[in-house]
């Protein structure tokens, strides 16, 4: 029997085999940031050890980072002292690390694999559930817990049970305006919030060989939101493009060997998956969730439904009423309040990109708070690069700096309770962005037109 | 690390499906960088209104024990080790759902919590009867990987069986880890362009 692009990249990585056990994989790659690896560290300290493979290690600080004023110090206490603890964690270990302000510094999920940090048939590990992102690089990707990040510190190594694996099919040609946050959402409501747990999913077909390398991110980060423990891509020329030349990848000969290894890693053609889903992407509309999990998603044009995948009547009442929403009732033209354009999910340079495009020579609308919240400072530089800053500035939009933001707010962008935000982000939890913030989750054509309409709105149908 | 045995108390029910991490300790709380404390933040939007005062219809605000009973698909979201860490320090040492998210698991068993999964006949059973009598104990017993409950019955559970020797041991990953450096640095010599 054939082996999958996941067996392949397992395979690689296997130090030991437990009988009745996980296996024990090696790490290529460390990712950390400020919220989840203190704990971590201190153990280790506790231990009297130091970590042990620093140079796999990258650090850099983003959840806790203020978006705007970020030459000056964290006024917030706790959050500052998060970041020092890390900057000095590093420091003692020989960690590389991306300070604030950094040309690198940027989200953790942003700004790997711009700076050459993530290749390809890699294991890569970090204290975040949306590592899954580098899955679109054909890595096996995946968050794991703070006492997990300690046992890499420690070992480079993770203890894993290889999990079941599943095929994602989209074959087709998606629809005008339609992006890859439009895909990864519909198939989370097709499968539910937890359809794929205990899973890992392979993408393919058609839509994903024709996806940037940003929209493949885009779509990998979400495999999370449906309980996948990651997603992956087989990586291909788009893939080696995008890696080419960034400052942490191979150069010259070293480049071209490792491409010739990236191009095997791919799903033999007689591999069985545990499970497979095929889609048709013509079917694929704008999407919008209306509840408070990602899998309470649908089409921008339908009505709110009365029931959801993988959600009890309960469940779902709850959700409704959080949101102040009704089955029946109509998401177009609902009002908005804020927009958040940023995070991990849709905070790249193409994101920036499309909005710009989308809002035209319209302007902001007036009564909608806007944050504008590039992924990274590579995010920022290319923005002001191509004139997209100008452009939006001129039609009334203010461009913030790098960090998570709004995605969860653990700095001071927070959307207030019972206000409305059409988000770019991953999350629709109830309190994720903000006490009592009511979020819905979309791509960035649907955040544009929230911006310029002030509701909920799509560019054919305004 | 403490060891699990059995564990044998009434339970806190909470019905909801799809509990996110983001529920079970919100971002804000993240901010420390030590493990401690976390049990007081315990589903904190759920157990307190925005005045601070208590929302006396959370289930956790006057019920007490050390096994927590909830929806479907536990866990779900973050990777924030917090959640385990508040779980503990609020006193449980067991979850029971009909399926967990993938990292909490990890993480819940990284720090002396057991995830239970039985299946969706058992678990509504078991609601129903808690429900009826909400001080009827249940009874975890990890050796014999059943759990049950009078008038529900008893249902077995999985585990991995080296997983089931580290929480009954109280042995944890990272001394399994360093105890195979030998294995890790021929790993590394074997694949230097890795
Ligand atoms: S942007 Fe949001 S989802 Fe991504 S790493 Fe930051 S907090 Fe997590």
């Amino acid at each position: 029997m054939g082996k999958t692009l996941f067996d392949k990249v397992w395979d690689l990585h296997v130090v030991k085999k437990i009988t009745d056990g996980p296996d024990i994989l090696y790490v290529d790659r460390h990712l950390i940031h400020e919220v989840t690896s203190p704990q971590a560290f201190s153990a280790l300290k506790n231990r009297g050890m130091k970590v042990f493979r620093p140079e796999r290690t990258f650090a850099t600080c983003d959840h806790n980072v203020p978006t705007l004023n970020q030459d000056k110090p964290i006024s917030d206490e706790s959050s500052a002292n998060a970041v020092d603890s890390l900057a000095a964690n590093a420091r003692e270990n020989g960690i590389r690390y991306f300070p604030l302000g950094n040309p690198g510094n940027g989200i953790v999920h942003v700004m790997g694999p711009e700076q050459g940090i993530v290749l390809c048939g890699q294991t890569i590990v970090c204290g975040d559930s949306h590592t899954a992102t580098h899955g679109a690089f054909g890595n096996i990707a995946f968050g794991i817990g703070t006492s997990e990040v300690e046992m890499v510190f420690a070992s480079q190594c993770i203890m894993q049970s290889k999990p079941k694996q599943a095929r994602i099919v989209v074959n087709g040609k998606l629809g005008k305006n339609i992006t890859p946050k439009d895909v990864i959402l519909y198939i989370i409501s097709r499968l539910g919030t937890g359809g794929c747990t205990g899973c890992f999913v392979e993408y393919s077909g058609d839509v994903f060989s024709a996806m940037s390398m940003e929209g493949r991110m885009t779509v990998c980060n979400m495999s999370i939101e449906m309980g996948a423990k990651g997603g992956m891509i087989a990586p291909d020329q788009t893939t080696f493009d995008y890696i080419s030349g960034r400052k942490f990848a191979p150069e010259g000969e070293e480049f071209e060997k490792a491409v010739s290894f990236w191009k095997t890693l791919k799903t033999d053609e007689d591999a069985v998956f545990d499970r497979e889903y095929v889609f048709d992407a013509s079917e694929i509309p704008p999407m919008v969730t209306y509840g408070t999990n990602p899998g309470m998603g649908m089409s921008v044009f339908d009505r709110i439904p009365t029931t959801a995948q993988g959600c009890d009547g309960e469940t779902f009442d709850k959700a409704l009423s959080y949101m102040g929403l009704k089955s029946g009732e109509y998401m177009m033209g609902h009002k908005v309040d804020y927009v958040f354009l940023g995070s991990c999910t849709n905070g790249r340079i193409e994101d920036f990109r499309l909005f710009a495009e989308t809002v035209g020579n319209r302007r902001k609308a007036g009564d909608v708070v806007v944050w504008l919240v590039p992924g990274s400072k590579e995010v920022e530089r290319k923005i002001e690069e191509e004139g997209i800053g100008d452009r939006l500035r001129a039609a009334g939009f203010e461009i913030r700096q790098p960090g998570c933001s709004a995605c969860l707010a653990m700095n001071s962008d927070k959307i207030p309770e019972g206000k409305y935000a059409v988000s770019t982000s991953n999350r629709n939890f109830e309190g994720r962005q903000g006490y009592g913030a009511r979020t819905i989750l979309a791509g960035p054509v649907i955040a544009a037109e929230a911006a310029v309409n002030g509701k909920i709105s799509f560019p054919d149908n305004k | 690390m403490e060891k699990i045995d059995k564990i044998k108390s009434a339970a806190v029910l909470m019905p909801v499906e799809n509990i996110d991490t983001d529920q079970i300790i919100p971002a804000r709380f993240l901010k420390t960088t030590s493990r401690d404390g976390f049990g007081e933040k315990l589903f904190y939007d759920w157990r307190f209104n925005a005045d601070g005062t208590q929302n006396t219809s959370c289930p956790l605000n006057g019920r007490h024990g050390i096994i927590l009973v909830a929806g479907n698909n536990f866990g779900c979201g973050s990777s924030r080790e917090h959640a385990a860490w508040a779980l503990h320090d609020a006193g449980f040492r067991a979850v029971v759902s009909t399926s967990f998210a993938d990292i909490f698991k990890n993480n819940a068993l990284n720090n002396q919590i057991l995830p239970v999964a039985v299946s969706p006949s058992f678990h509504a059973k078991m609601m129903e009867r808690l429900l009826e009598e909400p001080d009827k104990e249940v009874e975890i017993d990890l050796e014999r990987q059943t759990v049950s409950l009078e008038g529900a019955g008893c249902e077995s559970f999985a585990i991995g069986a080296y997983k089931k020797e580290c929480l009954m041991k109280g042995y944890s990953d990272i001394d399994y880890l360093l105890a195979n450096k030998d294995d890790i640095l021929a790993y590394e010599a074997g694949h230097e362009n890795l």
